[in-house]
């Protein structure tokens, strides 16, 4: 399941940054053909055309960039952020600790969702400001993995004697603790990237995601609302798109998950046969 | 004993996670905009609108001033006035909070109905057919963009296959009657024929909102199950001769149920979340197509008081979450 995953995601990044090359109409992520609006499929445009002439496919090909753009940053800054704060929350047990786990458990007492609105609306639609968005509402999951696994380590004999053998906790954090708690990490970093994808495109069909012309998938969901039911493809291209990138990363996630959790392997008492 | 600290501890840590969330969410409004009268008076506005604006809104005043009376307002219930109706905004979600409500309970009910017995055999049949077929369906169902999922539903069920309404909660007039639920208002009413529209508008919404809901679910349910099953006392009462049946649905379910509770909280975030997509795709008169609405029109107050009221609602059911699990789970 991982291997299919993996084997999406590289597929889709190949797409992301070949799209120049494979996207049959380049310049339609900028031109306008209002003559050739709203056009079925065909051999000349292979998704359609949307309200504004311009060729699907090749939008949804650009999107692709965009969609990684926006989604491998926000997280790497979420996990920048929330690591580091996880680690130091779940080594000390004071009240600095707790003062930061509970700054996180406010981010995470909201949905995402409308705190990304609520920054994205007031800071205004651009590419930057989403990403900024979605990492202030993401950090804090990664907080809270790190936190518990942590904490969880923390009661290991080896850390005990690592400790009592005079290693700073500097020393303990990042050399025993952070290795042995990656694999948790890598697995949430996989779901974290279809779980941002799905926000980024959600932000953009309400409205508040990359301004126009921008291809992001989001926001021409959004714009194909009013040509239905008749121009079909307006719809299902883009949303095909959001729904292949996040499957990859989840499957992904999934499937690293499975094989890095030694837990699961075994087979279980009470099963039926 | 444990259990009141417990509890004590979840209320006294509820208003300082309120207050968290509102100093943020002025922090993001006041602070952070360099000019939040522009913001409010639009892109049309001219210099003397903005200033005039500035004054009528307040935002002329020092700081803590500002900060004083947006809390003192919060805490008098006051949200705000809307910038595009001029109506106040508490009284405006207030209303609109029913409509979300039914959409949502039906929703978690049929994603529980089916969530929970899915992911229960979907663990005892682990790594049989089953059990792929419905990892593979969960694994599509958190995949799924909600706002994309609702229109190919709409595309296909209401507006290719007619089989159910495109959109709205009901033909025609609401029905009569005092609760504002529709549901219960067409059958207190005898009105059986409404009872049909009701149900038959409430079909995709609550579709689209319980199928990334159920999907979760599935997922914590076979894990925890499976989780349980290796516990010892399986194993111990397998020995004893207890029935099979029993022991899955008496006393795993019990101890694979403990974190799905947990994740109430989580899922109810999901679907209020999910509502502003639904109830906008679909035109459902709820507070989520407020909100959206509040986006587009860029009706900032709104937008704010949207952030606040569903922060709390939604750390109150958290909290409860919380105090239901430490009640439950006695090893906690």
């Amino acid at each position: 399941m991982a291997l299919l995953g993996g084997i999406l995601i590289l597929l889709l990044v190949f797409l992301a940054v070949a799209a120049p090359l494979l996207s049959t109409h380049p310049e339609d992520v900028w031109d306008i053909h209002l003559a050739e609006r709203l056009q079925a499929p065909s051999w000349t445009h292979f998704f359609g055309t949307d309200r504004m002439g311009a060729d699907l496919y090749s939008r949804v090909l650009y999107g692709t960039r965009i969609t990684f753009f926006i989604a491998l940053i926000a997280v790497s800054v979420s996990l920048a952020i929330g690591v580091p704060i996880g680690l130091l929350a779940g080594y000390f047990h004071n009240w600095f600790s707790d003062l930061l786990m509970r700054v996180s458990d406010i981010f995470l007492a909201v949905p995402q969702i409308v705190l990304a609105i609520l920054i994205a609306q007031t800071l205004g639609p651009s590419i930057p400001n989403i990403i900024l968005a979605l990492s202030i509402t993401y950090w804090p999951w990664f907080t809270r993995l790190v936190f518990s696994e942590t904490r969880a380590l923390q009661k290991e004999v080896f850390i005990e004697a690592t400790v009592a053998m005079g290693a700073s906790p500097l020393r303990v954090i990042f050399l025993h603790i952070l290795p042995n708690i990656s694999s948790a990490i890598i697995v949430r970093t996989s779901i974290g990237m279809g779980y941002t994808i799905l926000t980024a495109a959600t932000l953009g069909f309400l409205g508040v995601g990359a301004p126009p012309p921008t291809p992001e998938w989001g926001r021409m969901v959004s714009e194909s609302r009013e040509y239905l039911p008749e121009a079909w493809w307006y719809v299902a291209a883009p949303g095909m798109a959001i729904f292949i990138v996040v499957m990859g990363f989840n499957l992904l996630g999934d499937g690293l998950r499975d094989i890095l959790d030694p837990r699961l392997r075994r087979a279980p008492a009470g099963e039926k046969k | 004993m444990k259990l009141i600290a417990i509890i004590a501890n979840r209320l006294a840590w509820l208003l300082p996670t309120v207050a968290g969330l509102i100093a943020i969410t002025f922090l993001i409004t006041h602070v952070v905009p360099s000019d939040p009268a522009a913001l409010a008076a639009g892109d049309a506005a001219t210099e003397e609108q903005i200033a005039a604006l500035r004054v009528q809104l307040g935002y002329d005043r020092p700081l803590h001033e500002q900060f004083f009376s947006y809390v003192s307002d919060l805490a008098r219930g006051d949200l705000g006035t809307s910038l595009y109706t001029g109506r106040d905004i508490a009284s405006d979600l207030n209303h609109r909070l029913k409509a979300t409500i039914e959409l949502t309970f039906v929703a978690m009910l049929i994603t529980v109905l089916i969530g929970i017995p899915l992911g229960v055999t979907s663990a005892l049949r682990r790594n049989q057919p089953f059990d792929h077929v419905v990892r593979v369906l969960t694994v599509s169902g958190l995949a799924i963009a909600s706002f994309w999922l609702a229109m190919m539903l709409q595309l296909l069920f209401a507006m290719s296959l007619d089989w159910v309404p495109l959109n709205g909660r009901v033909e025609g007039f609401p029905p009569r009657g005092g609760t504002g639920y529709f549901i219960i208002d067409t059958i207190t009413a005898g009105r059986f024929d409404q009872l049909g529209s009701v149900m038959a508008h409430m079909v995709l919404p609550v579709a689209t909102l319980a199928i990334p809901a159920t999907a979760t679910v599935v997922r914590f349910v076979r894990a925890g199950v499976l989780e349980a099953m290796q516990k010892n006392f399986v194993l111990y009462e397998t020995a004893m001769g207890f029935p099979q049946s029993v022991i899955t649905w008496k006393y795993i379910l019990r101890n694979a149920l403990i974190s799905t509770v947990t994740q109430v909280g989580l899922i109810f975030g999901i679907m209020l979340a999910g509502a502003v997509v639904v109830e906008t795709v679909f035109d459902w008169p709820g507070i989520g197509s407020y909100a959206y609405n509040a986006i587009v029109l860029s009706d900032y107050n709104a937008i704010m008081a949207f952030t606040i009221w569903a922060g709390v609602i939604f750390i109150i059911v958290n909290m409860l979450v919380d105090v239901l699990h430490a009640i439950i789970d006695p090893r906690a």
